[in-house]
């Protein structure tokens, strides 16, 4: 057989999602008119999702160097230094499309393709994290999805046996034709044992590993780069399927080979599978590669040079290693009983050079593929400002705790126990803080000491300035660390946006990253992977802008942790943040006027970013040193939302609220001004005082109760039993076809 | 005293049963590969917890093939202790170890949470380190823990006190609420007729430290060194 004998058409270029000056640029890069395969691999390359063609230009403004960055965004994963001679790796990446198209392959390999990520670089993965958004629970597809993907993340990861220890799930029409699926995965390896992906040596194997090589998957990474329309359930043919259990023996076979002195570099393949794992290899390395695709091994036969390439099948890796290790290396496989193929090898031309069936279907100079991909500067506008509503203006409710039990069975506040259950979160015994809480916390094997985890994002806020609202992201997960008493050390960020074409899209991307940027660098927390998923609109209808931040941090003693769990009756909430006089609370865009005024308006509550650092380390201290027995962020809902949870998360214990006679009621239970803590402690006076001396505002919001009441006024009050119930069934009902 | 872990493709709770057994047994577990036909002369085998195989027949079929399970067939026979725990339970009864079959939950969901357990003897080796009667809590992580067997055979195995263990609530009561999987019974897990070998799907590998929430489970391993000693 020889090259497929396809014209290149104007609408092939169109078709496979080039512009007409992308393509005079390949025009120039190859001299001559490109074969079929060739221009499909330009494609891949540079469709957004492999090129962050539109993002990559603000992508650069954000901090990524810091002492205990190892390695920042470009590699498969990021990588701090924990100390005591180990890193920690981790990543965060989107599957939101396949996911819309098939939620249960679409989110199970979205879990596999991230733990491919971590574990490349030499990493064991020790836990997984998901945050999903899916659309309105009255849209008639939002309970199939959430099923699906449910279902599809605990198939994969509880299969390969790494625990899912911390998410977030939203519900909102924006989504309803464009959920979200961002899932990511932590790993540990040794500092001096971490593998990357640039090809060295000419003359060294190339070798396939893992599973083989089907037609699933072609083109996912160009449909990922595109607007979805009415037929897009037809797309389904793009959709990968996973394999959890060979995923399961490659870990544990690329692990074992990691051990021995074979590999020189490695790579998964994963949006544009061979393509890309390829061409960056070649490219890090400024080297060139030849591939016999003869020798790929394939589940199905007569598949084109550009079915190979293109194909996105999962569980495969890429190596490159030295030829005299090529025995050893092959041993390893065997054990496993996965696929091992010298397919190639490394080269000094800078080409990637593709033969099949004894002809060259394929020549393409690596480093213009690479370096002269398309980069834009689109327009942006940004989003106008929202008025700030005034607490004073928004109606009070009858009743506080009646109010209190509505937010917390809304479908953004109710329990996920009904999801994290179907998780295996305890898999592999380190599990210290399992779902639920602020982080998940997992100790690091056979020692004290742990990593916590967690995702955050609160679109709201984002869509209602995309500044502030990616500011927001960062700065939660550094509060969600921070209250269960760890370190925070790095992130890694999930853009999820509409069409950057749009300027008003874009307008929102170049306001949040600005925002994470400035929060960041105000928190010594830097970015370290990432991953940007755009296109997400249908029907011209986009998400609300989505960046969300996945936050590691290090726990010097596990014994020490802290959680929101209420101890002990007699003791005081003390809320640290909080300055005593507040008279009122931050009402516009909050969980309380959109769930119980029916209002999405109004500006979000302001961040200090300098205030919120001396809050933080004011709280870890405390935690660190035994003085709070414990702690909770103050997020959506509020300050009354935050003590109910408390008392949620213990048995038997109630609260007494101590409401400001001067305040707005409901703007004091409910208002969502940022960088608060609330603290139970038995020693009030000396928190306080702590406060005081840290600068830190701090007021005494509440006294824990024997009764197992949450008493907020006189007169007004509900069981934490009866809140527990409320709190417990939405989601279940839900699911059941219910509600 | 020496115990091993029979390690399938696919098997995920190996470790977490290897540090168990550490730290009742004071020494490392031998890891014995599925292929391995020649297994070495221990007094306890674990065939612990995961996807074996993928699981993509029924769960544990594939497992209670391989060469290695003629091997622990045989030792079991000879009276060695066999221990299976979630998928290992599941491999035993595929192997014909045990009576009955575990099937796809109630629920038809997977399911992760601590459950309480009452350990319905501790008259044999594995449960020596209760109480009768006693209450324990220990998680569940599983999709196919339906524990179903026949009238007569539930009959019998009640008959004969080999029912090691039963779903109970927090207060020891039998309840449907408290059964996270729907089993005949609310049985969590069983011996064979001499009690030398048991399988259950609850991990008390994964309760065996006070940061895990509980130490319920260690009592299965202490119980074990010493009954083995």
């Amino acid at each position: 057989m020889t090259i497929p004998n396809v014209a290149i058409t104007p609408a092939v270029v169109a078709e496979h999602g080039l512009s007409d000056d992308e393509y005079a640029v390949l025009l120039k890069i190859m001299g001559r008119e490109p074969n079929i395969t060739e221009l499909g691999i330009f494609s891949v390359m540079w469709s957004e999702h492999c090129s962050y063609k539109s993002s990559k230009r603000w992508l650069k403004t954000l901090p990524t160097e810091g002492p205990c960055v190892i390695q920042g965004p470009g590699e498969n994963a990021g990588v701090i230094d924990i100390g005591e001679g180990l890193a920690a790796i981790f990543k965060i990446e989107s599957h939101n499309h396949p996911s819309f198209i098939e939620p249960y392959q679409g989110a199970a390999t979205g879990v596999g393709g991230i733990l491919r990520d971590v574990f490349t670089m030499g990493a064991r993965p020790i836990a997984n994290l998901n945050a999903l958004r899916f659309g309105s629970p009255d849209h008639p597809k939002t309970r199939h999805l959430v099923h699906g993907v449910v279902s599809g993340i605990g198939g994969y990861g509880n299969c390969v046996g790494v625990p899912t220890v911390a998410g977030e799930v939203n519900f909102h029409p924006a989504y309803n034709g464009n959920i979200l699926v961002n899932a990511m995965t932590v790993g540990l390896a040794q500092t001096d044992r971490i593998f990357y992906s640039a090809a060295a040596g000419p003359g060294n194997a190339v070798v396939y590993v893992g599973a083989k090589t089907g037609r699933d998957g072609i083109h996912g990474a160009t449909m990922a780069s595109a607007e979805f329309s009415e037929d897009s359930e037809e797309k389904r043919p793009t959709v990968q399927v996973g394999d959890p259990f060979t995923e399961k023996l490659l870990i544990e076979a690329c692990l074992e080979l990691m051990q021995k002195d074979c590999i020189i570099a490695i790579q998964d393949m994963g949006a544009a599978g061979l393509t890309s794992s390829s061409v960056e290899m070649a490219g890090k390395g400024a080297l060139g590669i030849e591939l016999d695709l003869d020798n790929v091994p394939v589940r199905e036969t007569g598949m084109t040079a550009y079915e190979i390439m293109l194909s996105e099948s999962q569980e495969r890796m890429l190596m490159i290693i030295r030829p005299e290790s090529e025995a050893e290396a092959r041993a390893v496989f065997d054990k496993w009983d996965l696929d091992f193929a010298v397919i190639g090898k490394v080269t000094e031309t800078g080409h990637i050079v593709l033969r099949k069936d004894g002809a060259v279907q394929a020549d393409i100079p690596v480093g213009p593929l690479v370096t002269e991909a398309p980069e834009y500067d689109r327009p942006h506008r940004p989003s106008p400002k929202r008025p700030v509503i005034a607490a004073a203006e928004v109606p009070a409710p009858a009743s506080l705790a009646d109010t209190l039990a509505r937010l917390l069975e809304c479908p953004d506040m109710a329990s996920r126990r009904w999801i994290w259950e179907q998780y295996d979160h305890l898999v592999m015994g380190d599990t210290m803080i399992r779902p639920g809480a602020d982080s998940g916390v997992v100790r690091i094997q056979d020692t004290d000491r742990g990593l916590a985890m967690t995702v955050d994002c609160t679109p709201r806020y984002c869509v209602a300035d995309p500044e502030i609202g990616g500011a927001q992201a960062v700065v939660e997960t550094w509060r969600n660390l921070t209250a269960v008493g760890a370190t925070p050390l790095a992130v890694t960020n999930n853009l999820n946006f509409g069409n950057p074409q749009k300027p008003e899209i874009m307008g929102q991307i170049v306001g949040a990253v600005a925002g994470m940027g400035a929060a960041c660098r105000a928190l010594d927390y830097p970015v370290v992977s990432g991953n940007v998923s755009l296109y997400n609109e249908t029907e011209g209808q986009a998400i609300l802008p989505t960046p969300v931040i996945g936050g590691v941090g290090l726990v010097d003693d596990v014994h020490k942790l802290c959680t929101p769990a209420l101890k002990a009756a007699g003791e005081t909430l003390v809320a640290l943040g909080q300055p005593a006089d507040r008279t009122g609370g931050w009402l516009g865009a909050s969980l309380y006027l959109r769930e119980i005024e029916g209002r999405e308006e109004g500006a979000p509550p302001p961040l200090d970013l300098a205030a919120e650092r001396r809050t933080g380390d004011l709280v870890r201290g405390l935690i660190r040193d035994g003085r709070v027995s414990a702690c909770h962020d103050v997020g959506d809902g509020g300050l009354l939302v935050t003590v109910a949870e408390m008392a949620l998360a213990a048995r038997g214990l109630g609260a007494a609220m101590a409401l400001p006679e001067t305040a707005l009621a409901h703007a004091w239970c409910f208002g969502e001004d940022q960088g608060r803590y609330v603290v139970a402690t038995s020693d009030p006076d000396g928190v306080v005082a702590a406060a005081s001396t840290a600068g830190v505002p701090a007021a005494v919001v509440a006294t824990v109760t024997a009764d197992g009441d949450l008493k907020v006024a006189a007169g007004d009050l509900i069981s934490v039993e009866t809140l527990r119930r409320r709190h417990e069934a939405w989601l279940p009902d839900f699911m059941a076809g219910g509600t | 005293m020496k115990t091993a872990i029979i390690v399938f493709p696919g098997s995920n709770r190996e470790r977490d049963m290897a540090i168990a057994l550490r730290r009742s047994f004071g020494i490392d577990p031998l890891m014995v590969w599925h292929k391995d036909t020649d297994l070495p002369d221990v007094d306890l085998i674990v065939v612990p917890g995961g996807f074996s195989y993928g699981d993509y027949l029924r769960a544990g079929a594939m497992g209670a093939h391989s060469p290695v399970m003629r091997s622990v067939k045989e030792r079991a026979d000879k009276g060695v202790a066999v221990l299976g725990v979630c998928n290992g339970f599941q491999t035993l009864t595929e192997a014909g170890m045990l009576p009955g079959a575990l099937m796809r939950n109630a629920g038809l969901k997977f399911v992760c949470r601590t459950v309480h357990l009452r350990v319905e003897t501790a008259q044999s080796v594995f449960t020596g380190g209760y109480a009768d009667g006693q209450t324990i809590a220990v998680p569940v992580a599983h999709n196919d823990g339906n524990y179903f067997a026949d009238e007569a055979t539930l009959d019998r195995l009640e008959d004969r006190g080999l029912v090691a263990f039963r779903y109970v609530d927090e207060g020891g009561a039998n309840s449907d609420a408290a059964n996270p999987n729907g089993s005949r019974r609310n049985i969590a897990g069983i011996f064979n007729d001499t009690k030398t070998v048991l399988g259950l799907m609850p991990h008390p590998e994964d309760a065996i430290d006070p940061l895990h929430g509980g130490t319920d489970g260690r009592g299965l391993f202490d119980g074990l060194a010493r009954a083995l000693a």
